[in-house]
């Protein structure tokens, strides 16, 4: 039968198994939320900014480990959308981004909202192309999934031209997918396997090093299994968060700029790091030359590319996680290393990341509450300060899973995603950890929460800064707030250098913003009011509660390893 | 893993999908991650819907990995060949044009392209076209001795060099 392209569109979505699309419409994607309106397989989204719509669609995929789809209009609809792939891309997020795009008898001739986003994308999503043939549609969006959730997933672009959209042609969907260019890695080299066990069973300071691939393969069973049998201790990424459960024996903490002491000093002083998942970005490993400089380095991941990029690797392993570990647990044994288990259990005993210094409400007992009041949960921070607080202490296990935005540090990120990962999860919890700068990024999407009736959380951790960049300037910038404060009016003196009562009221007044949005909005000043603000949310089933948190204005993210120094070299207190 | 560091002269054999943007896909991720491209040059094969490049790089031996690499996890590349240590045949086609010659000028450029295995194309009163098909390291020789007999009077055009792996093992 012949079809047009929207048909057949329609019908590729139902049968990748998409039963939601963050779309927004506009002039050549008409045709194609035409073609949605009548069918209710599919739920149609529509937030209320392309960027907050490919968050929402990224908070969806990284909840669920499904395809996250996006449709928006051509022009500034696609353009739109670029912070959100790149972040989705850094983070390994499994997406289809489809653009309409002007019939080509236009293209290249600047017509109205044309633009190249074919080429704008190229270098921040794993594939883009233009479907330039009726005939070519189905195989197309049949790759363009394929790609997007096979090997290390990330997000793809597919360009619609209008008149693709239009055209008539086969209402066959293809069931099979090979690309002779594309082929995932799906073995495990048993060899390399072997050779890592070998060195690992003869370290005296074995340490597991899991980035945000053991989380994307779903393997976090796996390496509690690999864990408990090897009994060496294991750190995590900030997106490797969660790999294993929080509590158990010898999770460590963090690694990285803002890592834990037992952390830090574990990776340094290692004899045999063992990692998986992990891209060895600059916010873990501080002064390159400095790290884990004793040890040999073993490193499992699925994406080539990321062994011995900034890290030279002796015992290369291209492999999915989950299949690796697999592997690994059938040949493992236990690793004598209880010296330095001791050792390290140490560190982290006298050196716990806390804010017990500061008085009253703090961010540490916010997440706390959070950690005691809810077992089934997802919490999604934004970028900054509300984000590395969240990293350093939330507690997860196999009920509970963090979002954020890792490699990119994408600011508006976290409400988005929030409703994204609720509109994917129904039944869990969802707290959206974020600071009033980033909030206001995409505050727009409390329509969106509203109007989808999304009971979740908004935490707002009011300090009236830019903390995270407030704080580098106050430690390394000899307190020269440019730019930073969040209640600065043009009346102000600009070297204030510190807040004081007679500073500005705060815009907006997050209270009554929910107010209008018609959703709840509640304000918390105190320590002891923080149970009964997620008592009252959680009373909330029909839409968004916010809470905003006034935090005291220049608190600081600590510990720290500030730019350029060895791991160990970290600034504790200040 | 050694840190070796030489930075050298390197060369890729690359097969790509034959599709528009590939070439900017592949030229962009040179850009896009500050390595040293020097040439590059495309064109389709006996397979239509295979296009190979041959790309010129300089870099020390952790970057060309990361970059072979790199072009590897593109989803338009079917294969990277290093061929940069093995027997290849390769070829550069240079045309230098030289104006304002003398007769005397043009006895000198005469002798040039038969010592240096040159090939005069086209000519008139005073200009001759000069055409080379040699290694691009060779060009650059001719070139630099060119500039230096005609200074300001060359005008240079070159293709980027094209490479085929050997088929007899001495071959180079």
């Amino acid at each position: 039968m012949q079809v047009k392209g929207t048909e057949i569109f329609v019908k590729a979505l139902k049968e990748e198994g998409v039963d939601i699309l963050f779309g927004y419409p506009g002039g050549q994607a008409i045709d194609l939320f035409d073609a949605l309106y009548d069918q209710n397989e599919i739920e149609v989204i529509m937030p209320r900014h392309e960027q907050a719509l490919v968050h929402a669609a990224d908070g969806y995929a990284r909840s669920t480990g499904k395809v996250g789809v996006c449709l928006v209009t051509s022009g500034p609809g696609a353009t739109n959308l670029v912070t959100g792939i790149a972040t989705a891309n850094y983070d390994s997020v499994p997406l289809v981004c489809f653009t309409g795009q002007v019939p080509q008898n236009l293209l290249g001739n600047d017509a109205f909202q044309e633009v190249d986003i074919v080429g704008i994308t190229r270098s921040i999503c794993k594939y883009a192309v233009t479907v330039r043939d009726r005939l070519e549609l189905p195989r197309i969006i049949k790759e363009a999934f394929y790609i997007a959730r096979t090997g290390r997933p990330g997000p793809v672009v597919v360009d619609l031209p209008k008149d693709v959209q239009q055209a008539m042609g086969s209402d066959e969907y293809p069931s099979e997918v090979s690309i002779r260019s594309y082929k995932p890695n799906e073995g495990v080299h048993m060899g390399q396997i072997k050779r890592a066990i070998t060195i690992l069973n003869k370290a005296k300071k074995p340490l597991f090093l899991i980035g945000g691939g053991v989380n994307i393969a779903h393997a976090n069973k796996e390496m509690t299994k690999l864990v408990d049998i090897t009994g060496v201790p294991i750190i995590t990424t900030i997106m490797g968060k969660g790999a294993i459960s929080t509590k158990h024996p010898l999770y460590m903490g963090n690694i990285g700029i803002h890592g834990s002491y037992a952390a830090n000093h574990a990776v340094s002083e290692c004899d045999v790091l063992f990692s998986i998942g992990t891209r060895f970005n600059d916010r873990i490993t501080g002064k390159i030359s400095e790290f884990a400089k004793n040890a040999t380095i073993i490193h499992i991941d699925i994406d080539s590319a990321s062994i011995s990029k900034n890290i030279a690797v002796d015992i290369p392993i291209v492999a999915d996680a989950k299949l690796a570990i697999e592997k690994l647990i059938e040949l493992v044994v236990p690793v004598k290393a209880g010296e330095w288990v001791e050792q390290v259990r140490g560190w982290k005993e006298k050196y716990p990341i806390n804010m017990d210094k500061h008085n009253g409400m703090t961010p540490e007992k916010i997440i706390r509450t959070i950690n005691d009041m809810y077992k089934n949960l997802i919490v999604v921070t934004d970028v900054g300060q509300n984000q590395l607080w969240t990293t350093q202490y939330i507690e997860l296990d196999e009920n509970k899973q963090l979002l954020t935005s890792g490699g990119l540090g994408t600011m508006g990120y976290g409400f988005p995603a929030a409703i994204g990962a609720k509109l994917g999860n129904p039944k869990k919890d969802v707290i959206c950890i974020t600071g009033d700068g980033g909030m206001q990024m995409n505050i727009q999407e409390m329509a969106t929460a509203v109007a989808m009736e999304l009971p979740l959380i908004i935490c707002i951790f009011n300090n009236g800064y830019l903390g995270n960049v407030r704080q580098w300037q106050e430690m390394f910038y000899n307190k020269r707030y440019s730019s930073t404060c969040l209640r600065y009016r043009k009346s102000c003196n600009r070297d204030c250098g510190n807040c004081n009562k007679a500073c500005p009221k705060y815009t907006p007044d997050f209270i009554k913003l929910a107010e209008s949005y018609d959703a709840y909005g509640i304000r918390v000043t105190k320590e002891e009011e923080i149970v009964n603000a997620f008592l009252y949310a959680n009373s909330n089933k029909e839409g968004p509660t916010i809470i905003e948190f006034i935090i005291e204005r220049e608190v600081n993210v600590l510990p720290m390893v500030p730019g350029g120094k060895p791991l160990n070299e970290m600034i504790l207190d200040c | 893993m050694t840190n070796n560091s030489i930075i050298k002269k390197r060369w890729i054999s690359l097969y790509v999908e034959n599709q528009i943007g590939v070439l900017a896909k592949i030229s962009g991720l040179f850009s896009g991650k500050s390595y040293n491209l020097d040439s590059l040059t495309v064109g389709e094969t006996e397979d239509s819907t295979i296009s190979r490049m041959t790309i010129g790089v300089t870099s020390d031996d952790i970057t060309f990995e990361q970059i072979k690499k790199q072009l590897n996890r593109s989803i338009e590349v079917i294969k990277v060949v290093d061929i940069t240590d093995i027997p290849i045949n390769m070829k550069e086609i240079l045309y230098v044009k030289i104006s304002f010659c003398t007769e005397k000028d043009k006895e000198e450029i005469f002798r040039i392209a038969q010592v240096f295995d040159l090939k005069i194309v086209d000519y008139n009163k005073n200009t001759i076209l000069i055409e080379s098909l040699q290694t691009e390291v060779k060009n650059n020789d001719i070139i630099k001795l060119l500039n230096n007999v005609f200074i300001n009077r060359l005008e240079v055009v070159r293709g980027g060099s094209v490479a085929i792996e050997a088929i007899s093992m001495t071959d180079r």
